[in-house]
């Protein structure tokens, strides 16, 4: 692996499809480019591990998985540096990255710079989500990718959308036992998709994504119609408590539960930067505000791939590589006709890759019962504050999330509202009656990941000391 | 259009507690923000509730309004989150303790005894995090720390309950003299009148006395902060430095607030702050050298709020020196959360009884005559 030079024409953040296409294209055409990535190897969350995973029978992750390596080969050979292990806690307006790699901060200026930041799982607040035994589906699925690991015991996977079936398929794929699906995709949704099935079955979701369902509705019992659900255990959880439909409450037995409905655009580094952004009523998400090329509001910035909006990762290689052009052309090297005539390809390939989205998003929106929890269920995890406590404050006149950090402390933990910024915008839009539009979205800050005083005190301060620690 | 009896422009802490104060005395109070309230310095600053090292010229408000503190729950029906466990000013060396004693020493002539001088023993009961290295410090036992959001918000609720209104998200874009009233214009298009007018508007306050004719140099300011995630509790007091910029405390929930003044930068007109990382970490050495227990602590987050500073880094509280009817208080340069209580008194004071008791001469707006016309 190269050392860092001490400035970039371009700067990726972020090794998953978009980033990768990108940075592969952009050092091809001759940028000076990084790939800063948090992780130990490339791919990104879809791709995870896809160089070194243990999970060696290509059968269990599926040949979507295996794609990711026809990203990493090129992305090798391209020239662009690539600096794993590097996580990125701040971005300027100046184009400054903070970056902490070993254990020591510095500042790494760029000409332009490419945000991959991705998709996170947009958070599945229920009574008892935060007892031991309960997790996000992505989560186990990293554990699959990464170690081969499998959650053992009675198993129960609850939610809606693409990834919670691609979950179970290669849960049972690997030989995992799953007890029960509870599928909690609202009977509704079925008939506000179907205007937009025409679509959908023209693209090539539908054969894969039957053929996914069929045979994990062939292993496992699939619960649907489910309305509410509960995680209820002695210091881990023991059991899950679902209704379907109006029926009564039920209750099974569980060692597991793997929550997942969805997941939604990872803004935290574009937010903290500045970049502009707008409710996406569509993926019931804030989005950063992007043009065809993935610019943002702050110059030479842009962003690629789901962090500007979930649109899957064949879409996101395809925006890699727009965002790229686009960077070429903003640095002088390709003027304007020839981006345009070079990203022809791309954005009819683009195109091709979103086709039948707006199905999938319809089909799978999440019912408004799981995304405002009621009273007694906790909202933000870092300083445990419940929805009641969101409604009271919104009573008393407190009108936003900001206020409402504030106010209760929610969303000023570690995890820098990752895990509690959409439920607190939809508790506040719902208790004030209008559009989350209108309630806003935290204001972040740097560092978007936490960074130890040892880092922040280690920052070189001059060009010349930059240069010590980089030869160090 | 809406005619009260006085209109207060800027809801921050300064603005809500003259809204307060106002009320209290039955006077018809309207509040107009540009935001909302707290948006600013006042929701987002360090929270220290300290008299100590203030300039001579605030120590008779400090020391007023430091009593109001210490009864903040019967005036605004909150506590506010106020705990009052002493701020500590440390020194590293004999050559800072000296300076320590002679500001002691100063106040003491003048009459105040709230600052004192301890030793490295009580130094290190007090703290006993500290580094080894330092000697002594400068004390005030009685002062603490706040909940700035939930402080400026208790006065909004307080002022509301008895009878101020308060109007969020409209900028004041005209005022204007009309007859025996101020007429004031708004961005959404309100007209509102009152005699009485009050300048609370924080970093954009000299806006208002510019259209007043009396033009200030006002800097609006970016203090950085940063805070860490928990760490067991191991410090009571709030402890700021003599030789460095420093303010540090640790909240009852664990997590250590850092910061001190140093500053990143501030874009008021876009309500908008870049942090300035060579100044953080110029902030996390001095956190390194003085508690040495929090060189792997995690820091999860930095900010800055935007406020004014006036040159002479000290406020303008007072009547206008050009309008009847105008009053300002503003330009508390990155320390005027402790005089919020007070101020909003006097400033209801002038008001209402046409004086105060308090020595608010230092703060007149007259002072930057000169240097407005040299400018």
């Amino acid at each position: 692996m190269s050392d860092l030079k001490p400035r970039y024409d371009l700067a990726v953040i972020g090794a998953g499809p978009a980033g990768l296409a990108a940075a592969t294209l952009a050092a091809q055409r001759g940028l000076s480019t990084v790939l800063l990535d948090e992780q130990r190897a490339p791919g990104g969350q879809i791709y995870r591990a896809v160089t070194q995973t243990p999970v060696k029978n290509p059968s269990v992750l599926g040949s979507d998985y295996w794609h990711g390596a026809d990203l990493v080969g090129p992305f090798r050979d391209s020239g662009a540096d690539y600096a794993p292990g590097s996580t990125v806690w701040s971005v300027s307006r100046s184009l400054d990255i903070g970056l902490s790699r070993d254990g020591a901060a510095r500042v790494l200026p760029a000409r332009h710079i490419i945000l991959a930041t991705g998709a996170i799982e947009r958070p599945f607040p229920i009574p008892g989500w935060t007892l031991p035994g309960v997790m996000g589906a992505g989560a186990a699925q990293i554990l699959l990718k990464t170690s081969g690991l499998v959650a053992s015991g009675n198993v129960v996977l609850a939610g809606t959308g693409p990834l919670l079936w691609l979950l179970a398929w290669q849960y049972l794929r690997a030989g995992a036992r799953i007890d029960v699906i509870l599928d909690t995709t609202p009977r509704e949704n079925w008939r506000q998709a179907m205007p937009h099935m025409g679509a959908f079955a023209r693209s090539g979701y539908v054969a894969k994504g039957l053929k996914l369902l069929l045979e994990v509705r062939r292993k496992v019992k699939v619960i649907g119609n489910v309305t509410s659900l509960k995680a209820e255990g002695d210091g881990r959880v023991q059991s899950v408590l679902y209704r379907q439909g109006d029926g009564a409450e039920q209750r099974l037995p569980a060692d597991t539960l793997l929550l997942h409905h969805g997941v939604i655009p990872n803004i935290n580094l574009a937010n903290a930067t500045g970049c502009a952004q707008n409710w996406d009523e569509a993926q019931r998400c804030w989005v950063p505000t992007v043009d065809a090329w993935g610019a943002t509001s702050v110059e030479g910035v842009s962003i690629a791939g789901d962090g500007a909006g979930i649109g899957g990762a064949l879409a996101a290689e395809h925006r890699g590589r727009l965002a790229a052009l686009d960077a070429l052309h903003r640095l002088g090297v390709l003027d304007r006709a020839t981006r345009d005539r070079d990203a022809a390809p791309h954005r009819e390939a683009l195109d091709k890759a979103q086709r039948g989205r707006e199905f999938l998003d319809t089909l799978y929106s999440p019912a408004k019962d799981f995304r405002v929890p009621q009273d007694e269920t906790i909202v933000c995890r870092c300083e445990e504050v419940t929805a009641k406590q969101v409604r009271d404050a919104v009573k008393l006149g407190v009108s936003g999330p900001n206020q409402t950090k504030s106010f209760l402390r929610c969303g000023m933990g570690p995890c820098q509202g990752r895990l509690c910024g959409p439920t607190v915008v939809e508790v506040i839009a719902d208790a004030r009656g209008v559009s989350p539009a209108e309630v806003g979205y935290y204001r972040l800050r740097p560092p978007v990941k936490p960074i130890t005083l040892a880092e922040l005190a280690s920052l070189p301060k001059a060009e010349d000391e930059i240069a010590a620690v980089m030869h160090h | 259009m809406s005619s009260p009896d006085v209109i207060v422009i800027g809801g921050g802490l300064h603005g809500c507690s003259a809204a307060l104060h106002l009320s209290l005395r039955g006077v018809k109070v309207l509040v107009l923000e540009k935001d909302h309230i707290g948006r600013h310095a006042s929701g987002v600053n360090a929270g220290g509730v300290r008299q100590l090292g203030r300039h001579v010229a605030e120590v008779p408000l400090t020391v007023a309004s430091m009593a109001l503190w210490h009864g903040i729950r019967d005036l605004v029906d909150d506590d506010c989150g106020f705990e009052s466990h002493g701020q500590v000013k440390v020194a590293e060396t004999e050559a800072e303790l000296a300076i320590c004693q002679a500001r002691a020493d100063q106040l003491r002539a003048l009459g105040f005894t709230h600052e004192e001088v301890v030793d490295q023993a009580e130094l290190r009961r007090l703290v006993p995090a500290i580094a080894e290295h330092c000697v002594g410090a400068l004390v005030s036992r009685r002062d603490g720390a706040a909940i700035p959001y939930r402080t400026t918000f208790a006065f909004k609720r307080k002022a509301e309950s008895l009878g101020a209104r308060f109007v969020e998200g409209v900028t004041v874009t005209k005022i204007a003299r009309d007859g025996k009233n101020w007429a004031v214009e708004t961005s959404d298009g309100a007209r509102h009148a009152a005699p009485i007018l009050v300048n609370c508007a924080g970093a954009w306050a000299d806006r208002i006395a510019a259209q007043l004719g009396e033009p200030v140099p006002l800097e609006a300011i970016a203090p950085m902060l940063m805070i860490t995630a928990r760490v067991p509790p191991f410090i009571k007091p709030v402890v700021g430095a003599t030789g460095r910029t420093l303010s540090f405390k640790q909240f009852p929930n664990g997590t250590v607030l850092i910061g001190g003044g140093l500053l990143g930068r501030a874009y008021r007109d876009e309500n908008r702050t870049d942090l300035d990382f060579a100044q953080i970490r110029t902030n996390a050495r001095t956190v390194w050298d003085l508690f040495p227990v929090m060189r792997s602590a995690t820091i999860v987050r930095a900010w800055a709020g935007i406020e004014a500073r006036m040159p002479d880094d000290i406020p303008v509280i007072g009547p206008s020196g050009t309008e009847e009817g105008v009053y300002h208080a503003f330009g508390f340069s990155a320390h005027g959360f402790q005089l919020g209580p007070i101020v909003g008194r006097i400033t209801a004071d002038l008001i209402t009884q046409g004086q105060t008791d308090l020595p608010i001469e230092p703060f007149r707006i007259q002072r930057f005559r000169r240097d407005a016309v040299a400018a």
